[in-house]
C-alpha cells in the first residue's frame, strides 16, 4: 500500500510527458507557419532556400525549423494586402463558395432535421437512412452526380455547380436530427397546445435549444468547404475562380515568403471560429458519437 | 360522434404527413436532384456503350475499368494508405483519449491543443511539412548528422508515410474528442465492481470497456475512412497534380478520367467505388453489431 503513491506519481508524470510531447508535436507546424510568416525575404532565403529555390543571396546550406526570426518584418503582409490583389480575390473566391454553403445547408437542415423528429414514419426513416449512406460516400463517387447535373443545367465552370451541391449536402442534418431528437418532445406538444405554429415551435422552442450543435455544424462545415480542392478541381475549370486552398499550392514554390503569410491570413477565420466555440465544437462532436440510434 | 371525431383525427393525420413532408422538401428536393437522380444516370450509364450508343453492353464497362492499370494502381495505393492510416487513427486516438481521462493536469488545454490540427487549413501548413521532408529538408538535416544516408521522404516508397503522418496529425484530434466522451458514458460503478471483484485491468478492458467502447470504434473507423478518402487534398498541395507514383490515388484517376470526358469509365468506375464503400461499412456494422451485442446504447 505504501508503495503505491510513488508509483501512481511516476505513472501520471509520464502520462503527462506523453501528453506533452504529442501536444508540441501537435502545435510545431502551425507556431512555425506563423512565426515564419514575420520573417523578411532574405532571411527566409537564407534559411529555407535549399528547400524553396526562390531568391537570390545568401543561402545557408543547413535548413532548420526557425521559431523566432532574426529580424521581425511585416513586410510581407504588406505585400500580400496591400500590393498584391490576386490574393485577395482568392481569398474573396473562398469566401464566397464558403458562406453561402454554410449558411443555406444549416438552413435546410433545420427543416429537414425538424421533419425528421417530429414526423417520423417508415418512409422517412429510409429516406434518412439513405442520407446516412450518401454522407458516408467519398467525393470520389458523389463528383460524379454533381458533375453531371452541372453539365446538364449548364451551370458548370460558375460558382453554382460547387455551391448547390454542397447547401444540400446530407452531413448537417444528420448531426442536426441525432442532436433534436434527444430533445423531449412534450416540449412540442406543449407549445403546440397553446397554439403555436410548427415554424414558430421550430424557430422559437427547438433551434435555440440546438444552440451548440449548430455553432458545431457550422464549424465543421465550414472548415470543410475552407478546405475544398476536389470539387474546384473538377467543377471549375476558370482558375480565376478558383478558392485560395489551391491556389496556394501553386504559390507555393515561387514566392515561400508571402506563402507564409498568405498561409496564416488563411488561417485567420478558422482559428477565430475555433477559440470562440471550442466548447460547442467539443460538445458537437460529442454528440455525433455514433451512427445507429 | 365517434365518426366526426375520427375524421377529425384522419384529417390531423393527412395535414401532420404534409407538414412533415414540406419541412423535408427543401432538403429532400437538393438530394434528389444532386445526388440521386444523377446517381441512377450514372449507373444506367455504367451499362451502355456510349452516351451516343445506348446499346447495353452490361458489364463491359466495369470490366475495362477493373482491368485498367491506371486504376488498378490508384486502388491499391489507396487501399494501402487507408489500410494503414485508419486502424493507426482509431488506435492512437483511442490511447489519446484514455491518456487524457487518466487524470493528468492541464487536461483541457491539452484538448485543445490536439484539437488545434482540425481548425488548421492543410494548405496552410503544407509549406512546414515541405521544410521538413523536403531532400534538403530539416529532418534529412538532423539524420546526416547522426550519420544517416538523406531520405527523399517525397518522392521515395516513404511518401505514404509522410502523408500518412499528416493523416494523423490532422484528424487524431477529432476522433480522440469522440472517444474521450464514449469514456465518460461508461458506467462507472460497473467497471468498480469489476475491479472490486478482483478482474484485471486486461480483462476489465477488452470485457467492458472495450464493448461499451465499440460503437465509438465503428464510428471512428468510418469517419476515419472517409476522411482517409479525402488525403488526395493533403497530396494534392504537397506534390501537385502529378505526385511521386506511390501517391497516385484514387482521386488522381477521377480527376483525368474527367478531364477525358470518358462517361463510361467515370460512371463504372463511381459505382463500383460506391458499391465497395457500402459493403465495407456493412461488414463494419455487422462487426459492430456482434461486439456490442449485450450493451443497450
Amino acid at each position: 500500500m505504501k508503495l503505491k503513491k510513488p508509483l501512481n506519481f511516476a505513472i501520471t508524470a509520464l502520462g503527462f510527458l506523453v501528453a506533452a510531447l504529442f501536444a508540441v508535436a501537435f502545435l510545431v507546424p502551425t507556431v512555425l507557419t506563423v512565426a515564419d510568416s514575420f520573417m523578411t525575404q532574405t532571411e527566409l532565403t537564407a534559411k529555407y532556400g535549399m528547400v524553396f529555390p526562390s531568391g537570390s543571396g545568401y543561402m545557408s546550406q543547413s535548413v532548420g525549423l526557425v521559431f523566432i526570426p532574426d529580424k521581425v518584418s511585416f513586410s510581407q503582409y504588406e505585400t500580400v494586402l496591400l500590393k498584391s490583389p490576386d490574393y485577395l480575390l482568392k481569398f474573396w473566391n473562398s469566401a464566397i463558395l464558403t458562406l453561402p454553403i454554410v449558411a443555406f445547408q444549416l438552413v435546410i437542415a433545420a427543416l429537414a432535421s425538424y421533419a425528421f423528429t417530429k414526423f417520423r414514419g417508415r418512409v422517412k426513416e429510409i429516406i434518412f437512412f439513405s442520407y446516412i449512406i450518401l454522407m458516408l460516400m467519398p467525393y470520389q463517387v458523389t463528383l460524379v452526380p454533381n458533375y453531371l447535373v452541372a453539365k446538364w443545367t449548364g451551370l458548370i465552370d460558375t460558382r453554382w455547380a460547387i455551391i448547390l451541391p454542397g447547401v444540400a449536402a446530407p452531413f448537417s442534418v444528420f448531426l442536426l436530427t441525432k442532436f433534436m431528437r434527444r430533445i423531449s418532445t412534450s416540449l412540442f406538444e406543449a407549445a403546440k397546445l397553446d397554439g403555436a405554429g410548427e415554424m414558430t415551435i421550430l424557430v422559437k422552442i427547438c433551434l435555440p435549444m440546438c444552440k451548440s450543435a449548430l455553432y458545431s455544424i457550422a464549424i465543421l462545415v465550414f472548415i470543410d468547404y475552407w478546405n475544398m480542392v476536389e470539387q474546384p478541381l473538377i467543377l471549375l475549370s476558370d482558375e480565376t475562380l478558383h478558392p485560395l486552398s489551391i491556389f496556394l499550392s501553386r504559390i507555393n514554390q515561387a514566392e515561400v515568403g508571402l506563402a507564409f503569410a498568405v498561409a496564416t491570413i488563411y488561417m485567420i477565420p478558422c482559428l477565430f471560429l475555433f477559440l470562440h466555440g471550442e466548447t460547442y465544437l467539443v460538445e458537437g462532436i460529442t454528440y455525433s458519437g455514433a451512427i445507429k440510434g | 360522434m365517434d365518426k366526426r371525431s375520427d375524421k377529425r383525427v384522419t384529417k390531423q393525420r393527412v395535414k401532420d404527413t404534409l407538414t412533415g413532408w414540406a419541412f423535408l422538401l427543401p432538403s429532400f428536393g437538393g438530394v434528389c436532384l444532386f445526388f440521386i437522380v444523377p446517381f441512377a444516370v450514372i449507373v444506367y450509364y455504367s451499362m451502355i456503350e456510349s452516351p451516343l450508343n445506348h446499346t447495353f453492353v452490361w458489364f463491359q464497362n466495369f470490366q475495362n475499368v477493373l482491368t485498367n492499370t491506371s486504376f488498378v494502381k490508384a486502388s491499391q495505393h489507396t487501399l494501402t494508405f487507408s489500410a494503414t492510416a485508419v486502424p493507426l487513427a482509431v488506435v492512437l486516438s483511442m490511447l489519446l483519449a484514455s491518456l487524457l481521462e487518466s487524470r493528468i493536469p492541464g487536461k483541457s488545454l491539452f484538448r485543445t491543443f490536439f484539437l488545434s490540427p482540425l481548425m488548421v487549413p492543410v494548405a496552410s501548413i503544407v509549406l512546414i511539412w515541405q521544410v521538413i521532408f523536403h531532400y534538403n529538408g530539416a529532418l534529412n538535416e538532423i539524420l546526416l548528422k547522426i550519420g544517416i544516408e538523406p531520405i527523399d521522404w517525397l518522392k521515395s516508397s516513404w511518401s505514404q508515410a509522410v502523408v500518412v503522418l499528416l493523416f494523423l496529425w490532422k484528424n487524431l484530434g477529432y476522433n480522440m474528442i469522440l472517444f474521450m466522451a464514449a469514456y465518460n458514458n461508461m458506467p462507472k460503478d460497473l467497471i468498480e465492481v469489476a475491479q472490486v471483484e478482483g478482474a484485471s485491468s486486461v480483462y476489465t478492458f477488452f470485457m467492458i470497456k472495450f464493448r461499451y467502447l465499440s460503437p465509438t470504434i465503428l464510428f471512428v473507423t468510418i469517419l476515419s475512412l472517409i476522411n482517409s478518402f479525402k488525403v488526395f487534398r493533403e497530396i494534392y498541395m504537397l506534390a501537385g497534380d502529378y505526385p511521386y507514383e506511390d501517391l497516385y490515388m484514387l482521386q488522381h484517376f477521377m480527376n483525368n478520367t474527367f478531364a477525358n470526358l470518358d462517361y463510361q469509365k467515370l460512371s463504372a468506375a463511381a459505382v463500383f467505388m460506391a458499391i465497395v464503400m457500402i459493403l465495407i461499412i456493412l461488414v463494419l456494422f455487422v462487426t459492430e453489431s456482434w461486439f456490442g451485442r449485450d450493451i443497450e446504447g
